[in-house]
């Protein structure tokens, strides 16, 4: 027999098996609660923050994703505080990153009336698109640091540790080891980090191709197995 | 942005894992594509192949018109010497090459022309030379439709069983083991049960960059789930980093270090007595053929420490859960089938098989190997294993082929390599390939092509020309994996959609629609009574198939639209068999087998003082017709050889020097890459590239019962050579992870 616990969301009262999140608990009853970095196919690292909920008696708000929901928790998924949490955030992400590719992100902000011109000053984190490799390219300006791609280079699938976090603070960005190109990593380019990727940071060459005006035709003689050339 | 007119969910065409690939396509053209996370076998997960490996549907050089030769279409006599053309213009029109005599020059031409003359040669070959003069190459990589209508053509029409594909290449020593001792021929358990295993032997198996995904479940078993690994291989391969023990065997010593863990396990009392009686036999006589195997014996020949051996055997003997998998490095050797043998007398000293997590699991390579097996698309079995020389199965296909009672043929085919040797007057006169490459994926290459050109009539269809296709008369373009419809069977037994995501390029055509129409002009010219030849869909095809062969009789396309089924599938309510054996095994009783250790045909001597042992790589596949021809080449675009950094210094060679290497049959150059990933007189090659194709070096001599050649160990020698003797002297690309 599972152990089961009951606690109340949103003034519901809700039973179910202990050892949930309040994410999983929220969403099996019908709860909208918005996530960014959390994805079912890896460890939930709490990064984005956007998933928070109210949890009564705790001082500050509590990332759904991690929280294991408890026996006789009071929760709010949508109080006041928490939309305030929310839309700040959404509004954060927006004023310094290009969040044109991340739709699930534009109805968010939609959802919560977040302005993207509330930080008119903000820095934007801005940086070159890396297009080193055949497969996929790297466009940091689109990154919002959400973590998957580290993680299922690592434990969460692959196990081949290509790339980490590089740089503190605002400077933080993903990077292979001493930002080599892809080639000289240890990257195999199975191109699971492109595959969790949800801004549009990481995208299939072909795909990239195709956006920035390429033919169909132009691009399949682009790829036709020419020879990399590299002096000695 | 790109908004995709259509997400069309498909299976990996590349190796026996099976994923699930969705492929976003615009215009007809494939841009990206995905894996859904709750796929059943690779859980969202891809390897470089199945995510970016696609590109060569779209390249140049894919044929999409039928070709035939210029002295066919003009009609004129056969000229002398079949020589390899690859050259056809983008515009079609062929290029001259002064070298070769203009009748040999590609002409494009309409599909009736094509077939006519296919069938027109075929049936002229046929009735002046009969059964024996024909002979067809299956595909690993074409779907079941596919290869259960091609072996039916052959079976039906031309009364041969000269049917066999690359199967007999790769696993035909451990289905002919499995088969023995088991009566099946298939992985036992599904690769995804790993996780369930305490202990698992991966050996003659390079799983992370042969079954990418198999070994990311491997890797996740062992961080995860607290197995342990022991990895038996010459090599040391990316998952020795994870495993608890390494057994770096020479190559071709399966038989010793396996029967000397038999010997530990017998000596130590740690057999499964329970097990043995219920479930085996032969038991006893095993036993008496197991004294000479002690762990110091196999150390004599393997080099493989006694120790290491008494310990890996205590380790799988006393887990609760252990399984085996296993790759080439099993069964590509002269004595490959016993070698497999050698891992099923374990499963049945300790009962490690009939329970999930545990089991023994040839991880087979093709996308479709097992399929095309299931398919009868080998010389000695129907669709379902059921033996050619067994009249009732005769009697069987018969009815379901309109044939007359007596008509098929009781003879053994000939097996891949066989049908090959024998392309001589008096023997083999016609070949039709689908799909397939021999003149990379045979041993002894410079052997292979001359019998190429004592083929009298050859047929390629595939969709580019390829090393073999070269040397064909008529050139039938097919569609790859995104064009058609149809169904693959995985490693493990796993039996999934594959779905068109665009309509065919040019002229081309999916593979049955070819066979169907030259089935229906074949018979027209033979005068036969129809085998039945008119299908509106493939799933016809497979319902025929499954009408007899009991396995798949509970599948249709219905049933396996979002997951795929596991066979055997006996009924239409039966919900698949991912754990085979659990109550018995197929033959009944499984069969212990008294092994001997036999050395491989070829022992290095001082003029041939390495071992070559060939393999593949993550980035390239097999003859390399697709991987070859995409933007794979790219990121691994030659061969290299990998040596040891002891042996490299007796020989004065550094990292990225050229490199000649040389066996009694032939020699190529290429670069050395100085690595300790080899073993001290053990030297590695890739087989994917034709400009210095490892085969050329490879022996020919064949397992006794299963007629495998022995890739897997021949002797060579290594000198140094010039920049300027190397096939492609400006590529100098040292990649590889693994």
């Amino acid at each position: 027999m599972t152990e089961t616990i009951t606690l109340t969301i949103d003034g519901q009262e809700v039973t179910t098996e202990a050892g949930k999140t309040i994410l999983e608990v929220a969403r099996e009853m019908g709860k909208d609660v918005p996530t960014i970095c959390y994805h079912e196919a890896t460890t939930s690292n709490a990064v984005c923050r956007l998933c928070v909920v109210e949890v009564e008696g705790q001082r500050v708000l509590q990332p759904g994703c991690i929280v294991k929901a408890g026996a006789g928790m009071k929760v709010q998924t949508r109080s006041e505080r928490v939309t305030r949490s929310r839309r700040t955030i959404l509004e954060m992400l927006s004023s310094t990153m290009d969040l044109s590719e991340a739709g699930d992100i534009q109805s968010m902000m939609y959802d919560y009336g977040a302005s993207s011109s509330r930080f008119p000053d903000a820095q934007r984190r801005e940086s070159d698109v890396k297009d080193d490799n055949p497969m996929y390219i790297r466009d940091y300006s689109k990154c919002l640091l959400c973590w998957r791609c580290v993680q299922v280079c690592a434990e969460d699938a692959q196990y081949t540790f290509a790339i980490n976090f590089e740089g503190r603070g605002f400077e933080t960005q993903i990077a292979t080891f001493f930002d080599k190109p892809i080639p000289e990593t240890t990257c195999v380019m199975c191109g699971q980090c492109v595959g969790v990727c949800p801004t549009g940071a990481l995208k299939p060459k072909r795909e990239f191709l195709l956006e920035s005006g390429k033919s169909p035709a132009e691009i399949s003689v682009m790829n036709t197995g020419k020879k990399q050339r590299k002096p000695r | 942005m790109i908004k995709s007119d259509r997400v069309t969910t498909t299976t990996c065409p590349y190796c026996g894992v099976g994923c699930t690939l969705q492929l976003h396509v615009k215009d007809d053209f494939i841009y990206k594509v995905t894996s859904p996370f709750d796929s059943p076998v690779n859980h969202g997960n891809l390897c470089v192949k199945g995510r970016f490996g696609y590109d060569f549907v779209y390249h140049p050089k894919r044929v999409t018109t039928p070709l035939v030769r210029r002295y066919l279409l003009e009609g004129k006599p056969k000229p002398e010497g079949r020589e390899q053309v690859f050259a056809v213009s983008v515009d079609g029109k062929p290029i001259p090459d002064s070298q070769i005599s203009n009748d040999w020059d590609w002409l494009e031409t309409d599909w009736d022309t094509a077939l006519n003359f296919v069938a027109d040669n075929l049936t002229r070959i046929y009735k002046r030379d009969g059964s024996d003069a024909m002979a067809v190459y299956c595909c690993a990589k074409a779907t079941n439709e596919d290869n259960y209508l091609l072996q039916k053509m052959y079976r039906a029409l031309f009364r041969t069983n000269n049917v066999d594909h690359c199967t007999r290449l790769c696993h035909a020593g451990s289905v002919v083991a499995l088969q023995q001792a088991t009566g099946s021929s298939a992985m036992s358990n599904t690769a995804s049960q790993v996780v369930m295993n305490d202990v698992f032997i991966v050996t003659g198996s390079n799983t992370s960059e042969n079954h990418p995904i198999i070994a990311l479940q491997m890797k996740e078993a062992v961080q995860k789930h607290g197995a342990k690994m022991i990895v038996i291989d010459p090599r040391r391969i990316d998952l020795v980093d994870m495993a608890e023990m390494w057994l770096p065997l020479k190559p071709g010593t399966n038989v010793p270090v396996f029967t000397a863990m038999a010997y530990v396990i017998v000596e130590e009392n740690l057999v499964n007595h329970d097990f043995i009686n219920d479930r085996t036999e032969g038991y006893t006589e095993f036993l008496s053929s197991l004294e000479t195997f002690t762990p110091e014996y196999a150390e004599e020949i393997s080099g493989v420490p006694a120790e290491d051996i008494r310990k890996a055997a205590r380790l799988y003997a006393n887990a609760k859960n252990a399984a085996i998998y296993w790759g080439m490095g099993i069964s590509q050797l002269s004595h490959g089938t016993a070698s497999a043998l050698a891992l099923i007398n374990l499963a049945f000293l300790t009962g490690h098989i009939g329970r999930d997590g545990t089991g023994l699991n040839p991880l087979r390579g093709q996308n479709n190997v097992q399929g095309a097996s299931d398919m009868g698309s080998m010389p000695f079995h129907y669709p379902g294993y059921m033996r050619v020389d067994n009249p009732e199965n005769r009697a069987k296909w018969e009815k379901a082929w309109n044939i007359e009672e007596g008509g098929l043929s009781l003879k053994l085919g000939l097996t891949t390599t066989e049908i090959l040797s024998h392309a001589h007057e008096g023997g083999i006169r016609s070949l039709y390939i689908m799909g397939e490459n021999p003149m990379m994926s045979e041993p002894n290459l410079n052997e292979t092509r001359k019998h190429m050109q004592h083929l009298e009539f050859l047929v390629a269809q595939d969709i580019f020309i390829n090393e073999s296709g070269a040397f064909a008369d008529v050139f039938l373009p097919a569609t790859p994996f995104a064009e058609k419809d149809g169904t693959f069977s995985n490693t493990d037994r796993r039996v999934q959609r594959v779905r068109a995501a665009q309509p065919p390029r040019g002229q081309s055509r999916p593979d049955w629609q070819i066979l169907c129409d030259l089935a229906l002009r074949l018979e027209s010219r033979l005068g036969l009574a129809t085998a039945h030849w008119t299908y509106s869909n493939p799933e016809e095809i497979l319902r025929e198939m499954a009408s007899v062969n009991s396995d798949y009789a509970g599948i249709t396309y219905d049933r396996i639209d979002k997951v795929g089924l596991i066979y055997p599938v006996p009924t239409l309510d039966h919900p698949g068999t991912p754990t085979l054996f659990k109550e018995s095994f197929p033959r009944g009783k499984g069969k212990f087998h008294q092994l001997e250790y036999v050395p491989v045909m070829e022992e290095p001597n001082d003029e041939y003082p390495f071992i070559l042992t060939t393999g593949r790589l993550l980035e390239h596949w097999h003859g390399g017709t697709m991987t070859r021809n995409s933007a794979l080449n790219e990121i691994y675009p030659e061969a290299r050889v990998e040596i040891h950094p002891a042996d490299a210094e007796i020989h004065g060679i550094r990292n990225g020097d050229p490199v000649k290497v040389q066996s009694r049959r032939g020699e190529i150059i290429v670069r050395a890459t100085v690595t300790e990933k080899t073993s001290v007189g053990v030297v590695f090659l890739p087989w994917h590239f034709a400009e210095a194709a490892a085969n050329l070096l490879t022996n020919d001599a064949l397992d006794p019962q299963a007629k495998i050649p022995e890739f897997k160990a021949c002797a060579v020698q290594v000198f140094p050579a010039r920049e300027n003797d190397l096939p492609n002297p400006e590529i100098d690309v040292h990649r590889g992870r693994y």
